[in-house]
């Protein structure tokens, strides 16, 4: 299941062209001027989080509470034959063992069109890592030493573990086949390219590929389940509470009020913690069976086999422009894997191609392979920046064959229309412009750019040197080169949307209470809507409360994902804090004996209209000191302009290269972003620059290999052979612009998502700046030093 | 984390420490591999090897944060294991048991260390450092302040440990270079990505410890 299938990145788009009903109360016009959004402040969960007092699903505790650990399929493609719990049923401290022949066992898996495609504990293996047993036990250790006592055997079966060897007309079908084709190649057409490249005076043509990268959030996948009877409640580190109890309630055949998931903290997902997974169901069913609560969590080496990947896509980029750098015509062909049971191996690759650029002529091409490894999961902005890697690199050797300044080069084919979508709507705003104008000014881009300097460090480059982490005298300086680079990237969703339902308390003494069903990833959501509260109410941050993320006591959303929760909560926040606000002033108007629309909220008073009117504290209202409450609820309305809302970006890097050891570092680093309104500069910043500590890892360092020759594994089992860049890998003070176009239509809140944009073009800007430094395209990522060394090679 | 800067020490820990408590409490990445090969010979010169049944409970009194533990453990468990399951000190995390992401980072000794990769057999008579021990009462620490005000996290979940491997720079490094931070927090990922706020952090934190 691809949890982003049910999960609209363009609700708002798609609600506007749905007509929706009119609201009862009419939205509220833009904030113009904020007291409090906008602010750099720090989060209001801050203490929790660097105090160590932030209970993380991994931190529950439970008396009685048994830990659960899961024997998974060593294999690419095997057949389970045999499978004897005996040995370890009767070892210390076990107290359940699941089996492919357990009850639950059955419970379906990994939808497909025509029904499911796998089992929670299938005796078919379709990549290394799928679930054959599960352990339950006193301590950790026991249930580890229990899985190593279970005996299974293996048939095991032929494998294609790379899109070359599933395509070979020999190769065993993963799924039902006939062959490995996950369903028809998508392919998009607008204009005619034959005729744009007919007409085009320069035409470039080039294969990129990246490789599959893993999310490899620090808090593992995993959950404490416990059952009251017929109610079961799950503590999960999940971006979304709600998509995980329908699954739960689906799989085990509960209804939906009875199932209850608890996440307030979450320790990273980027995608990868949108639902749960099978862990979930198997802890349930484990402590059902022993009457106890049950902690499962994965261990790091089985999250990279099993939990998801970005898939590593191969596109075909072939871009047609006039002399004045008018594009022509594109034409795009990428083809990915998803792995055994996802289709969406090349999802979301060519919206780059399709939307970034005025180009009249586009055709794109996108084929979907299944092959013997793990299914793809949504990760972090999906396809994008795979497909700004083939892109942005592609549009940079044309700018070179035209001779011409990349940002020039952009520059010359923005748009304000989407010319992806049906009827070509307009975008809300595009800041993609003063992106690329005020990104190419704080990097100082033309002076990096001109002619001489190039080989040589940047005086500011120097200086980050200096400060950075390098070491090495003037042999070292010899070998080095230098070079700059940059890239532009949009995200297709960022919209938000239905549905959200959000609950507001204003308190007897005044103070605050948000009740919200989405999570917080660390992107600063309870902040900035704490935030939202504080603006409308005026109730300053420290009397404000934040409830969230738990089934059982807050209101249905999406999972935080898509780049929507800010977009999709802010405008419902506001609507609950204006509800309260207006039975607020109406209570208080009836006391006062004005009309309330005379009057407004200041500094946790009621003030009436001009000098010497009325003026009474919220504290003094007697009907909230008689209720003890007011509530207010918001909902988040569909959006109705009709337009395109997406984020978008442009970022320059300035890296070193040194050519006798291929090494690359980045120095300096500006990423210019416009997403709205910013609602918090300092978390704003922070999304920033962990996206492009990201992009730099996409860049440089991140690859999962698997063994397409012998056993078909995985390689990179660990965090030694998978690479996360550590604090020595990143730009060590990346800037961050912030562009707001003070966009009023979007929504009621004017702010567009942030977090997955900001990724998009980073891995492209680094390897245009290797490229400008080299004086040749490394077009496979990881950019390692062999890589960097075999092009300087062939080079000369 | 430990790494190259603190390659000149001596390791704090007594006799008794095996070879591989050596080898995996030294910082992860090719720069603490340095580290490790000079230190574990180091070691196994004159240590004296006590060989206990892996099944047997031993009795092991370990000085957290200021108070003495008395508790019988596995000899296999992990300090981590023992900090958080049996004395409730969720503030260092597990994320990979293995010594690769640093979530787990206490101070022994006041030298920063992998509490995954520590036995809690090898923590007796060492005095250990928490997140919890870095507060006075419910106030912040120092380190711990710095890292609010320049928002040096995101998900939070790798926080503690990047608390601690700060907060043991610190102590050996009052006044660290960029360099000597960077490599100071090398062994701790962080995947939200925030490495550029805690470099800030960490220079703030220098301050305020200065007073």
């Amino acid at each position: 299941m691809n949890p982003y299938d049910e999960f609209d990145l363009e609700a708002g788009l798609d609600a506007a062209i749905a007509a929706a009903a009119e609201p009862d109360v009419p939205a509220p016009p833009p904030w113009r001027e904020t007291r409090v959004v906008g602010k750099p402040l720090p989060r209001i969960d801050a203490y929790e989080r660097v105090s160590g007092t932030a209970v993380y699903a991994s931190d529950v505790i439970l008396a009685g509470m048994l830990h659960a650990a899961v024997l998974r399929c060593p294999h690419a493609h095997a057949r389970v034959t045999r499978v004897d719990a005996t040995r370890a049923r009767r070892m210390p401290g076990v107290r359940a063992v699941l089996t492919p022949d357990s009850p639950g066992a059955d419970i379906p898996w990994y939808g497909g069109q025509k029904g499911p495609l796998s089992r929670l504990l299938d005796r078919h293996c379709r990549f290394q890592g799928e679930e054959v047993a599960a352990v339950a036990a006193d301590t950790p250790y026991q249930a580890h030493d229990a899985l190593a006592a279970i005996t299974v055997e293996y048939e095991v079966l032929p494998f294609a573990v790379s899109i070359d060897a599933a395509l070979d007309k020999n190769a065993t079908p993963v799924l039902d086949g006939p062959g490995n084709r996950a369903g028809d190649p998508r392919v998009v057409e607008r204009g005619d390219i034959a005729s744009g490249f007919a007409a085009a005076d320069v035409v470039v043509e080039e294969t990129y590929s990246t490789a599959t990268e893993i999310h490899v959030p620090i808090e593992l996948h995993g959950c404490v389940a416990k059952w009251d009877g017929p109610s079961l409640t799950v503590w999960d580190s999940l971006q979304g509470v709600f998509p995980a109890q329908a699954t739960l309630a689906r799989a085990l055949g509960l209804p939906i009020a009875r199932v209850r998931v608890i996440g307030p903290y979450m320790g990273g997902g980027f995608g990868a913690k949108l639902d749960t997974g099978k862990y979930a169901v198997i802890a349930a069913l484990l402590a059902r069976e022993t009457g106890r609560p049950v902690r499962l969590f994965m261990t790091r080496e089985d999250t990279i086999t099993s939990i998801g990947n970005r898939p590593g896509v191969k596109s075909t980029v072939k871009i047609g422009a006039t002399r004045d750098g008018t594009l022509t015509a594109i034409e795009f062909r990428c083809i990915g894997s998803g792995g055994a049971y996802s289709a969406g191996g090349t999802g979301g690759v060519d919206w780059q191609p399709l939307d970034l650029y005025r180009c009249p002529n586009v055709r794109t091409v996108s084929e979907n392979v299944f092959m013997n490894a793990g299914p793809e999961r949504p990760f972090r902005a999906p396809g994008h920046p795979q497909g700004a890697w083939a892109l942005e690199q592609a549009l940079d050797t044309l700018a070179s064959r035209l001779n011409m300044d990349p940002v020039a080069l952009r520059l010359q084919n923005f748009t304000e229309v989407s010319q992806a979508r049906p009827g070509q709507p307009r975008y809300s705003t595009t800041g993609l412009r003063e992106c690329l104008t005020e990104g190419a000014r704080t990097f100082g881009w033309d002076d990096a750019r001109k002619a001489g300097q190039r080989g040589a460090l940047t005086a500011s480059a120097r200086g980050a040197e200096r400060g950075g982490a390098v070491r090495g005298g003037a042999e070292r300086h010899a070998a080095e080169r230098r070079g700059v680079g940059m890239a532009a990237g949009m995200w297709r969703g960022g919209a938000g949307g239905p549905p959200s339902t959000i609950i507001v308390r204003l308190l007897a003494d005044g103070s605050a209470n948000l009740n919200m069903g989405a999570s917080d990833l660390g992107t600063g959501t309870k902040t900035v809507m704490a935030m939202v509260v504080a603006e409308e109410l005026g109730v300053p941050l420290e009397r404000i409360s934040v409830e969230h993320a738990d089934t059982g006591t807050t209101q249905y959303t999406g999972p935080s994902g898509g780049s929507k929760t800010v977009p999709t909560e802010a405008p419902a926040v506001r609507a609950a804090a204006l509800a309260v606000k207006r039975e607020l002033l109406a209570l208080a108007g009836a006391q006062l004996q004005v009309d309330p629309a005379t009057l407004s909220i200041e500094q946790g008073a009621i003030v009436g209209a001009g000098e010497g009117g009325p003026r009474l504290k919220v504290t003094e209202v007697q009907a909230l000191r008689r209720r003890g409450v007011l509530v207010g609820v918001g909902i988040r309305e569909p959006d109705t302009h009709g337009l395109a809302v997406n984020p978008f970006g442009a970022h320059f890097a300035e890296v070193s290269v040194n050519t006798r050891t291929g090494e690359v570092r980045v120095l300096r680093y500006v990423a210019a972003q416009e997403s709205g309104r910013v609602m918090n500069l300092l978390t704003y910043r922070n999304q920033v620059v962990g996206a492009v500590t990201q992009g730099a890892g996409l860049a440089l360092t991140e690859e999962r290999v698997l063994d397409e020759v012998h056993r078909g594994r995985v390689l990179t089992r660990n965090l030694y052979e998978y690479k996360v860049p550590t604090a020595l890998d990143v730009p060590p003070a990346p800037e961050c612009v912030a562009i707001d176009p003070h966009d009023e239509v979007c929504n009621t809140a004017g702010a567009k998502g942030l977090g997955e944009p900001a990724l998009i073009p980073s891995a492209a800007a680094i390897a245009n700046a290797v490229a400008d430094a080299i004086g040749v395209h490394i077009v496979d990522s990881p950019i390692t030093p062999a890589r960097v060394l075999e092009a300087l090679a062939r080079r000369s | 984390m430990a790494s190259s800067h603190d390659s000149d020490h001596k390791c704090a820990c007594a006799g008794g420490l095996s070879r591989r408590g050596f080898l995996t409490s030294v910082g992860t990445g090719a720069i603490g591999a340095v580290a490790t090969a000079h230190m574990a010979s180091a070691a196994t010169a004159d240590a004296p090897v006590e060989t206990i049944d892996a099944g047997a409970h031993v009795t092991v009194a370990l000085l957290v944060n200021g108070t003495t533990h008395r508790l019988a453990v596995e000899p296999r468990w992990s300090l981590l294991f023992v900090l958080r399951e049996r004395l409730g000190l969720t503030g260092a995390k597990a994320g990979c048991e293995r010594g690769e992401c640093g979530a787990c980072t206490v101070l022994v000794d006041g030298e920063t260390r992998y509490a995954c990769m520590t036995l809690a057999v090898e923590a007796e008579g060492h005095e250990i450092t928490t997140i919890e021990g870095l507060m006075h009462g419910e106030e912040l620490g120092p380190v711990q302040r710095a890292f609010v005000e320049h928002d040096a996290m995101q998900c939070g979940y790798c926080t503690p440990g990047q608390v601690m491997a700060v907060e043991g720079l610190l102590r050996t490094t009052p006044s660290p270079t960029l360099d000597q931070i960077r490599e100071g927090v090398s062994g701790n990922l962080c995947r939200c990505g925030t490495y550029a706020h805690i470099f800030q952090a960490a220079e703030r934190a220098a301050e305020l410890k200065r007073g």
